[in-house]
């Protein structure tokens, strides 16, 4: 990587000249989000108080900042909270599609009013850059409730049987990496099918939901069609073993979706799992290389790598390796870390102290098993939770940071040197969320899209989402699907099996 | 050694030895993946500039901008006037740094040579039978000659897209380092046509042609065609100059020209600029504006950011 | 007379892998008609035996899915054929296993030969029901196919020996997944026969493995096997099967489960369109760009 200066003349340059361009900071308003000292739950459409005095602290991941205190929902706000969506789903089942979908469509305009806001409230609680939150998060949300409403009133011809009826109540646990957009995934298509929700918003990220309930209050849904109750795990356990919910939809964890499949064993419940994955990107030496390296960025650095169809495992043609790691490392220096309000910011903090731990104990881990560690020269901010870009290469493929589920901005390169090899390597792990291509030849694309296990592949692009999109995983990493209308299903009675 | 392309090339000499090797060598170039690299720039305009930067920024824009006259009515008298406004932009304020070049046409070269003076301000003319290029190169190699016996420092050269599309690789080499030569000291920007090859692919292949032919700079279009510049036709174009500087050690330029009127459009591309070549490109002979509205649009913006106050186009001087 | 003629009896093996072994655990068990009496000896399979089941359902998965859908149409629609030739067989093993009249059983035969070639016909076209091109809000060429999900494990219909069976395996078998069949536990020998069937077929050795034996000992070495994706736990009804503990192994690795319903379907209505196809598949969408 010599960079040859062997031009000396300056003296056109103008006076200001440095030889790099600092850009200034280009915060977004702060004050765009009405953050309140405290937040009760959101029950049978109005905020209330919870049956305990319990509560906890949402905070800013950037400075860790108290930013507010949040109602700790127990079993008896979960009994409430069901018994409200029970009461509400009678009346909200039987309206037409057309006013179920007419709400729909409210929340979306109303979403789409205040999207800024909710981008920075977003970007504040979670930690994720501006310019995720107001260019992907919040509209991929709007677009979402848009998409589900137009469902409303054409399930019949949706292709999942004849008269689909939903399922009544939905219990609904959701990640703190999208915590808004995960939101939405959740009550869309569930509120379309005629369903009614309870659902738990991650500990961490419990703002952009309960704003979100302030739209739900304004477009006059129904109250109980959607609850609201914030707490940690606890809580979630309540939704997800309530006998009263019809219902489950998570994402998150594998290990977490492991046991609450356990947990339904035998209750009939339906069930859909979100969970995690361990992605393989892989490059090709024909590969469109400049494009690859920005998919290879925006696989793992995308939301600091909070993302479970991240693609945390670099494949790369061997005779292309040096090339592509090279690139990517300069590519890697020009990314900017730091205060996620900053509209250039591209990689912001770590959601949590939690997760910066286990982030940093697995990469402690990746370096003690031989892995060459590198990161572009970058500055953390003292206070906050941060972790630099990092690439591991020389990996070994039973490496633990190659095989588990690191969701931290954490890449591993491994090598092949065959589409077979390629193939083999990518399957060779228990999840099957999502899986990247990057070959100008069509037909090995094509081949190859045929054989990866995953349940989204993306061929010369990654990380794309879209409502009409199914999105689910292979094996471990789940199943049922959101979006699109495959989506529908997961909120639907099971069409009969037999006639 | 420098990591650029797949395979083991590691100098040109061998590439541009034959036609079958250039063949073999252009589309031996990885390819570019449209929406990737659309959304590359898309992204990257979305950049937020303020403050010091921004001001610092609008000054290097200025001092990057080859002010164009390319028209049939063009005068004695125009130049003069476009030489004047490039050598001090702002008249009621000298910390308004100088544009870079004028550029002309062959037969104003000696005027515009005249009225820039001992500035600094550089003349570059068209040439090559711009901006067809339809013409035998002898004409060409004449044309070219022709501006820089009339003092030009600059010739901006056309690359025969028609030889290009048909895949005589070794025909638009060869004319580039006929050009080159005929340009002796002058530095000499060959321009792609880029709205006329239609795909990044041929704009990859391009550039390298033009940066293994000698050009000084690449650039992107006459100003005749349109489209004419664009944010990822310019980023294409970067990277292979970046990509080149580090497979040979030599720094190129590029130079986008046409479309480009407004400060923000600027400020657009000198994030690019940044970002996919670095730093060391943000300089006026490493990055060019060809334009003509756009340093009004600049110096307005500058004034607003020193004044904070939105101003009046009529405080600019039409040119 | 030729009824003085004693006949030859057949041993009822399992079928594993597209051979016919005993159990590797050497164990039988009897199989009675419905009135009690003494048909023949079953093998009765043991965890080991469900492990070479899968292995052998495993090997073959990749295979039988990348057959093109016509060929697999051509397959299955071939095990209907022989079915068709050896009806008079099946509607005597029908008629002693579930205790039915020759008409009452030779109906259950005939549906089970039209399930066959009802699936068939499936083989290149559910693909087109599932999936489709999804209109993303971009230039990319956005794809949803149908993929089958792997190694299915299928508890076959306790009343149903025949009918039952097939409307719980040739449905999984249409998109490409391989199965491990529990055979009716009481009713295995129509079962047994249909694995002869097979394996005169066209469908290749491995793609479905039947074994005999007790549900409450095979079942759950299936449900908490790593290496299958889903279980079917249809045939589960009327046993003593603990579904619950079943559906509880099942997580360890996420498998896909089709519950035991509360009673034993009538399959004698037919399919609900593809709806048991689509229990056993995977959507997997495809993203591409469009550009030049």
């Amino acid at each position: 990587m010599s960079q040859t200066e062997t031009e000396t003349e300056t003296e056109t340059v103008p006076d200001v000249a440095t030889p790099t361009w600092e850009y200034d900071p280009a915060p977004e308003a702060r004050e765009l989000a009405h953050i309140r000292s405290s937040y009760g739950l959101f029950i049978d459409g109005e905020f209330v108080d919870p049956a305990g005095d319990g509560s906890f602290a949402t905070i800013d991941p950037s400075t860790e900042r108290h930013l507010a205190e949040v109602a700790l929902a127990g079993g008896e706000d979960v009994d409430r909270a069901v018994a409200a969506a029970r009461k509400a789903f009678g009346p909200w089942s039987a309206a037409s599609g057309r006013d179920r979908g007419r709400y729909l469509f409210r929340l979306a305009r109303l979403l789409a009013e205040r999207a800024r806001e909710f981008a920075v409230l977003e970007s504040i609680d979670n930690g994720k850059p501006i310019r995720e939150t107001r260019d992907i998060d919040v509209p991929t949300a709007a677009a979402h409730l848009f998409y589900h409403a137009g469902w409303a009133d054409k399930l019949d011809w949706a292709g999942l049987g004849p008269q689909p009826r939903p399922l009544g109540v939905a219990g609904q646990v959701i990640p703190w990496n999208f915590p808004l957009l995960m939101l939405i995934w959740k009550i869309a298509p569930a509120l379309a099918c005629g369903n009614t929700v309870v659902i738990k918003p991650a500990e961490t990220t419990p703002l952009s939901a309960m704003l979100f309930a302030e739209l739900c209050q304004q477009a006059e849904l129904p109250p109980g069609v959607v609850n609201i109750v914030t707490g940690a795990g606890e809580t979630g356990a309540a939704i997800v073993s309530h006998g009263d919910v019809d219902k489950v939809a998570f994402t998150g964890s594998t290990a977490v979706g492991k046991a609450i499949q356990r947990e339904l064993a035998g209750s009939g419940k339906r069930l859909t799992l979100e969970l995690g994955g361990k992605a393989a990107n892989v490059v090709f030496d024909d590969a469109p290389i400049d494009q690859a390296v920005e998919g290879i960025v925006d696989g793992i650095f995308f939301n600091q790598g909070h993302v479970c169809c991240a693609g945390s495992r670099l494949l790369v043609q061997e005779n292309v390796h040096d090339l592509v790691v090279d690139k990517l490392k300069r590519r890697l220096e020009t990314l900017r870390l730091g205060d996620p309000l900053d509209k250039n910011t591209d990689i912001g903090a770590i959601n949590s102290a939690e997760q910066l731990e286990r982030i940093t104990s697995l990469v402690d881990i990746g370096e003690a098993e031989g892995g060459e560690r590198w990161s572009p020269a970058c500055e953390l901010p003292s206070s906050g939770f941060w972790f630099a870009p990092t690439v591991f290469t020389g990996v070994g493929a039973s490496s633990r940071i190659a095989v588990e589920e690191i969701f931290g901005p954490v890449l591993s390169v491994l090598t092949f040197r065959t589409p077979e090899e390629a193939v083999a390597k990518a399957n060779n792990t228990p999840y099957g969320l999502s899986a990247g291509v990057w070959t100008e030849k069509g037909s090995r694309m094509f081949w190859m899209a045929d054989r990866l296990e995953a349940g989204v592949v993306w061929a010369n692009t990654f990380n794309r989402l879209d409502p009409t999109s199914p999105f689910g995983g292979y094996k471990e990493s789940g199943f049922g699907r959101e979006g699109g209308r495959h989506g529908l299903a997961a909120y639907l009675a099971a069409p009969a099996l037999e006639g | 050694m420098s990591l650029v392309l797949p395979g083991d090339v590691t100098d040109l000499t061998d590439a541009t030895a034959s036609d079958s090797a250039l063949q073999r060598f252009l589309h031996g170039l990885p390819g570019v993946d449209q929406v990737g690299a659309e959304k590359r720039a898309a992204t990257l305009a979305t950049r937020s500039i303020k403050r010091g930067s921004k001001r610092w920024a609008l000054d290097l824009a200025i001092s990057m901008v080859d002010l164009t006259t390319l028209e049939g009515a063009d005068t004695p008298g125009r130049i003069r006037s476009l030489c004047a406004k490039a050598v001090r932009p702002d008249p009621s304020d000298p910390q308004v740094p100088s544009a870079a070049a004028v550029c002309v046409y062959p037969d104003l070269v000696g005027t515009a040579v005249e009225a820039v003076g001992g500035s600094g301000v550089q003349v570059a003319s068209v040439a090559t039978a711009f901006p067809s290029g339809r013409s035998s190169l002898d004409i060409k190699l004449a044309d070219t000659r022709d501006a820089v016996a009339a003092g030009a420092d600059e010739i901006d050269m056309v690359i025969d897209r028609g030889a290009f599309l048909t895949g005589r690789y070794g025909q638009v080499l060869e004319e580039i380092v006929a050009v080159k030569e005929a340009c002796g000291d002058a530095h000499l920007k060959v321009i792609l046509e880029t709205g006329e090859l239609a795909t990044y692919d041929n704009v990859r292949r391009a550039s390298w042609l033009a940066l293994a032919g000698g050009g000084d700079f690449v650039k992107t279009s006459t100003g005749k065609v349109s489209p004419a510049s664009t944010l990822p036709v310019t980023l294409v174009m970067l990277e292979a100059v970046r990509d080149f500087a580090q497979l040979t050690g030599e720094i190129r330029g590029v130079k986008s020209a046409g479309g480009i009127r407004t400060a923000k459009d600027a400020l657009r591309y000198l994030v690019l600029v940044n970002e996919v070549a670095g730093p060391e490109w943000l300089r006026p002979d490493r990055y060019r504006f060809g334009a003509s509205s756009l340093l009004n649009d600049l110096l307005l913006q500058r004034t607003k950011q020193l004044t904070g106050v939105y101003a009046d186009p009529d405080r600019v001087t039409i040119d | 007379m030729a009824t003085d003629r004693l006949d030859v009896r057949k041993t009822y093996k399992l079928y594993l892998g597209g051979r016919f072994p005993r159990s590797e655990s050497g164990r039988t068990f009897e199989i009675t008609d419905s009135k009690g009496r003494f048909l023949a000896n079953a093998a009765r399979a043991s965890r080991k035996d469900v492990r070479d089941a899968v292995v052998a359902a495993r090997k073959a998965q990749q295979g039988w899915a990348a057959a093109t859908a016509y060929n697999r149409g051509q397959v299955l629609y071939r095990v209907a054929e022989l079915l068709e030739g050896r009806r008079d067989q099946f509607v005597a093993e029908v008629a002693a296993a579930e205790g039915l009249s020759t008409r009452k059983a030779t109906s259950q035969v005939d549906a089970a030969i039209d399930r066959w070639v009802h699936y068939a016909g499936w083989t290149d076209k559910y693909a087109q029901v599932d999936g489709g091109l999804n209109p993303v809000a971009g230039p990319y060429f956005d794809l949803s196919v149908p993929e089958p999900t792997g190694v299915v494990a299928a508890i076959a219909p306790q009343r149903s020996s025949l009918l039952g069976l097939t409307a719980v395996l040739a449905p999984l078998l249409v998109s490409g997944n391989t199965a491990v069949v529990v055979a009716s536990e009481r009713r295995a020998l129509p079962a047994i026969t249909l694995s002869e069937v097979l394996a005169t077929s066209d469908v290749p050795g491995g793609v479905v493995n039947l074994l005999t034996g007790h549900v409450t000992e095979l079942a759950p070495v299936l449900a908490g096997h790593l290496d299958v994706d889903a279980l079917d736990l249809t045939g589960c009804t009327g046993t003593e099967v603990d579904t619950e503990e079943l559906e509880r192994l099942a997580a360890e690795n996420v498998k896909r489960v089709v519950p035991a319903p509360a009673e034993e379907p009538a399959f004698d209505a037919g399919p609900a369109g593809p709806a048991r196809i689509l229990a056993f598949c995977e959507t997997k969408t495809v993203w591409h760009p469009k550009g030049t």
